[in-house]
């Protein structure tokens, strides 16, 4: 089973190094804001070289929180977006800031705590775990960084019917940090927190922290790429961004995301999703 | 967006730790920096290059390693420090210190060698040779303070690692001023940015002025 995946990658670069090299681009630069978890869990690491090799783009990633990343959009400083924060897009989308946005992948997020569980919410749904949370018997580390993490825990707070912004109780630190960072510091403090699976799976070794809620649907962290609107702003690359968006949903690199990280983890960190739509994965 | 009384309780927390590392800095600086600018022994250059290349320690890798030793698995784990304000000032003496250590030494070195043995001769103590030193080099010796607060007001390296940018706990301006341009509020960004320059500037401006007093008593 482990060696199915470098032989498909390898098959892939065949298939793409055969088929006649594509006429350069007339501006070989595309400038791609995502987030993150992408980068970190090293997606990006196998996804973005097989594009240059098969498009003849140089990508320049930029990896920050879903909230950066969308405002690179809105002012033209990126020319395609990979995020993960729903509501955001669709506004985004309205405001005419995208052009194109397609539905490219899931992860899931899941709810990490200290062994000993002092809330007891191992096994519970995701809204009935916060609401054990919110009597703080323990403490919860939230990224409080307005990313697509961030804004994903605040709706699940919002299901949960509490308001910890507002409430602003002692048990909830806001860490204005990366997931790893947010992962480290709910370790050492012995609290919990919520985290995509990749990120957590990647750390997990250093890490004092158990996996305790998780498989909700409620949890599901949906990915998708987004063109920046050449209407808006005419210095964005927008053949690059569509041919990046068309890359991202292809069958071929569907199939390379949802074998990535089978073998480091024994389950894929990415779900593709570019044959569903919105409604199938409860948007 | 961040709220008026959250940006007074930031920007007080900063002073309150890059001021605090300054003076502890200072209280091993300046000894140290005595000892290495009139000692004269076996490795002292050795030494003086090590303090010189501590001058320019990445906060980054100050970070990592204090924030390695206080983590409950390092040695330190004990004293349960890891992500407090604590954390943040012992970073920063790790990094003002040699900064102050450096430029002491450099300032006292810079006075005329004979002024020591003539202060001897005349019957002075040791300490009060040292101290008549000090205040002779005294121009030289705010600089160092100052060199030694504008190191740690501004580093963000370290603050974020140790002190973890907790909200109302050990969110400094710099680590706000990293947040808020990760979330995409450029303008918060800017304005905490801002805050803090015109905050660094007056206290330079303070200590600038004790020193030009200080220069036009020399006068």
């Amino acid at each position: 089973m482990k060696r199915i995946f470098p032989i498909l990658l390898i098959l892939f670069l065949l298939a793409t190094a055969c088929s006649p090299t594509p006429a350069a681009p007339a501006n070989p630069n595309l400038i791609l804001a995502t987030t993150t978890s992408t980068q970190d869990s090293g997606l990006l690491d196998v996804l973005i070289p097989l594009f240059e090799a098969e498009s003849g783009y140089t990508v320049q990633t930029v990896a920050v929180g879903s909230g950066q990343a969308m405002k690179m959009g809105e002012e033209g400083n990126a020319d395609v977006l990979l995020v993960h924060a729903p509501k955001s897009e669709v506004e985004f989308m309205a405001n005419g800031f995208g052009k194109d946005r397609a539905l490219v992948m899931h992860n899931d997020f899941i709810i990490v705590g200290p062994a000993a569980d002092p809330a007891g919410i191992k096994g519970k749904p995701v809204v009935d775990a916060l609401k054990a949370i919110s009597a703080g018997s323990a403490e919860f580390v939230s990224r409080g960084d307005d990313s697509g993490t961030h804004k994903a825990e605040l709706n699940l707070w919002k299901k949960a019917e509490y308001d910890p912004k507002s409430a602003a109780p002692a048990w909830y630190l806001e860490s204005g940090q990366g997931m790893g960072a947010t992962l480290t510091i709910a370790s050492e403090k012995g609290a919990y927190t919520m985290t995509d699976r990749a990120t957590y799976l990647a750390n997990k070794d250093n890490l004092q922290l158990e996996i305790f809620v998780e498989g909700d649907n409620a949890l599901l962290n949906v990915y998708h790429v987004i063109t920046v609107s050449p209407e808006k702003w005419d210095t964005a690359n927008y053949d690059g961004a569509l041919a990046f968006l068309n890359f991202m949903i292809a069958p071929a690199t569907q199939e390379v995301i949802g074998k990535f990280g089978v073998d480091n983890y024994g389950q894929p960190l990415f779900y593709p999703d570019a044959d569903k739509t919105d409604a199938e994965l409860g948007l | 967006m961040l709220f008026d009384s959250e940006i007074f309780q930031i920007t007080a927390l900063s002073l309150q730790v890059s001021a605090l590392a300054t003076l502890l800095s200072l209280v091993i600086g300046l000894p140290f920096g005595t000892w290495l600018a009139l000692g004269r022994f076996r490795g002292r250059d050795v030494i003086l290059s090590i303090v010189n290349t501590g001058m320019a320690l990445p906060p980054v890798v100050v970070g990592l390693v204090v924030a390695m030793s206080l983590w409950r698995s390092g040695p330190l784990g004990d004293w349960k420090l890891i992500y407090t304000p604590w954390a943040i000032v012992i970073a920063q003496v790790v990094i003002a210190s040699p900064v102050v250590t450096g430029l002491t030494a450099a300032a006292l070195a810079a006075l005329d060698p004979r002024l020591s043995q003539q202060l001897l001769g005349l019957g002075a103590s040791r300490p009060q040779m040292i101290w008549r030193l000090w205040r002779e080099a005294r121009l030289p010796l705010l600089a160092a303070l100052m060199a030694g607060f504008g190191s740690v007001i501004s580093e963000v390296g370290a603050s974020m690692m140790v002190g973890g940018n907790i909200r109302g706990q050990t969110r400094v301006l710099t680590t706000a001023i990293v947040l808020e341009t990760s979330k995409g509020e450029f303008e918060s960004a800017l304005a905490l940015s801002a805050l803090l320059l015109v905050i660094t500037y007056l206290i330079n401006l303070a200590l600038t002025w004790i020193q030009q007093r200080g220069r036009r008593k020399v006068e």
